[in-house]
């Protein structure tokens, strides 16, 4: 059995309380983990901790945009860091797709958050069952510099593996699609 | 992926491939083409989903980083900072035809048309030596001249329709065309036909008279 992780449960109270305590606990998992992502590009420690500052504000602004039943934690806060980095890198502003937001009075749906935990403790699993090879190249790819060339030449190993064990937020995407109808 | 639900819901047929959709998640893709992706990511579920696996492979990675430690002040200059006001950047919303992110790379105005010849206009969004991004308007029945690429091009329908040696593609279709590609996509009947169009490298056309004129339409 999975239980909702401690990280989605401080997440939700940050959403939807408020709640500094979890936010507090939340920067304490991810800030210095945030840290070495951004230092892995050549980012100085001092300007690391600049843009970690900001990714961990935004946290905290944006988490109404939080959707538990699509993304979990490090997954959100993984794409806000990429975002903020880029901006901050390059000095333009990244095209991001429009917002899907969750109707506000749109109930937690307990059974769709837990099956995602399970989807992410596989994902997880896989991800670790791959050869040193293959984890250098997907960490390359994720956390470092691989053009879309690069990307491309390399599709056949872990990309598919991975992706795979990710299907919820496509599950959880139809479902809304139906209620749309 | 092959998922009936969205067939009926959505006509699109072509869709963003899946290293370009990983460059963008890990933000290795270049602006031009990210926005295209980001238009597309948009208008179709499908892409949406994968775009959120990648990311979801993103945050995994993320939590598998060592230990960095951070200075001692951090924490806490960051919690005085959650009561602060906040400069909210504007957000541009669809308009039309005309997803968010391209609302954003217009700053929210309607594009300014340029002729180009034959009834074909365009918009330049962003213009670099890197690359470029315009929006194409091409009126039915009508053709871009025949060319190759030097690189990648990356086209999304808005409206009507076009078709080329690679298939037909309507509204939210993309299609990719790289290095070895030479095509003619041209228009389809009814609506004109507008797109979002990104390459890496000036396109290379065929006859003489359209490459005289590139740099001047700086196409
Ligand atoms: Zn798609
Ligand atoms: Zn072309």
């Amino acid at each position: 059995a999975v239980d909702i992780s401690a990280e989605t449960a401080w997440m939700i109270a940050v959403r939807d309380d408020r709640c500094r305590e979890s936010f507090g606990a939340l920067f304490d998992h991810f800030a210095p983990r945030l840290k070495g992502f951004v230092m892995r590009s050549g980012t100085s420690a001092e300007h690391a901790e600049e843009i970690v500052q900001d990714v961990m504000l935004t946290v905290w602004r944006k988490a109404s945009y939080f959707d538990p039943h699509r993304a979990q934690v490090s997954a959100w806060i993984y794409q806000i860091a990429r975002n903020r980095h880029i901006d901050i890198l390059r000095k333009e502003k990244r095209p991001i797709p429009e917002a899907l937001k969750e109707e506000p009075d749109a109930e937690p749906d307990a059974g769709q958050i837990l099956a995602l935990e399970q989807e992410t403790q596989e994902l997880k699993l896989a991800i670790s069952r791959l050869n040193d090879d293959q984890r250098t190249l997907i960490e390359k790819a994720y956390l470092g510099e691989l053009s879309h060339q690069e990307i491309q030449k390399q599709t056949g190993l872990p990309l598919g593996t991975v992706k795979s064990r990710i299907r919820l937020g496509l599950e959880r995407l139809r479902h809304e699609l139906r209620e749309l109808r | 992926m092959n998922c009936g639900s969205f067939a009926e819901m959505s006509q699109i047929q072509h869709h963003i491939p899946e290293h370009v959709l990983a460059a963008y998640a890990s933000g290795n893709l270049p602006f031009e083409f990210s926005l295209v992706v980001a238009a597309h990511v948009s208008m179709c579920l499908e892409c949406r989903a994968s775009l959120e696996a990648h990311q979801a492979i993103g945050g995994q990675l993320l939590e598998s980083i060592p230990d960095m430690g951070i200075s001692d002040g951090l924490k806490s200059d960051v919690m005085a900072l959650l009561d602060a006001p906040e400069k909210a950047a504007p957000v541009y919303s669809r308009s039309g035809i005309y997803p968010g992110p391209i609302m954003e790379a217009l700053k929210g105005a309607q594009p300014k048309w340029k002729a180009l010849g034959g009834g074909v206009r365009q918009s330049i969004l962003s213009h670099e030596p890197t690359g470029s991004v315009r929006l194409l308007h091409i009126p039915p029945g009508m053709a871009v001249p025949d060319h190759g690429h030097n690189g990648l091009e990356l086209t999304l329908v808005l409206q009507g329709s076009f078709s080329d040696e690679a298939g037909s593609f309507g509204p939210g279709d993309v299609e990719v065309a790289d290095d070895d590609v030479e095509h003619t996509p041209i228009a389809g009947d009814g609506l004109p036909c507008i797109c979002l169009a990104a390459t890496d490298a000036p396109l290379r056309f065929r006859s003489f008279l359209p490459r005289m004129l590139q740099p001047l339409f700086r196409i």
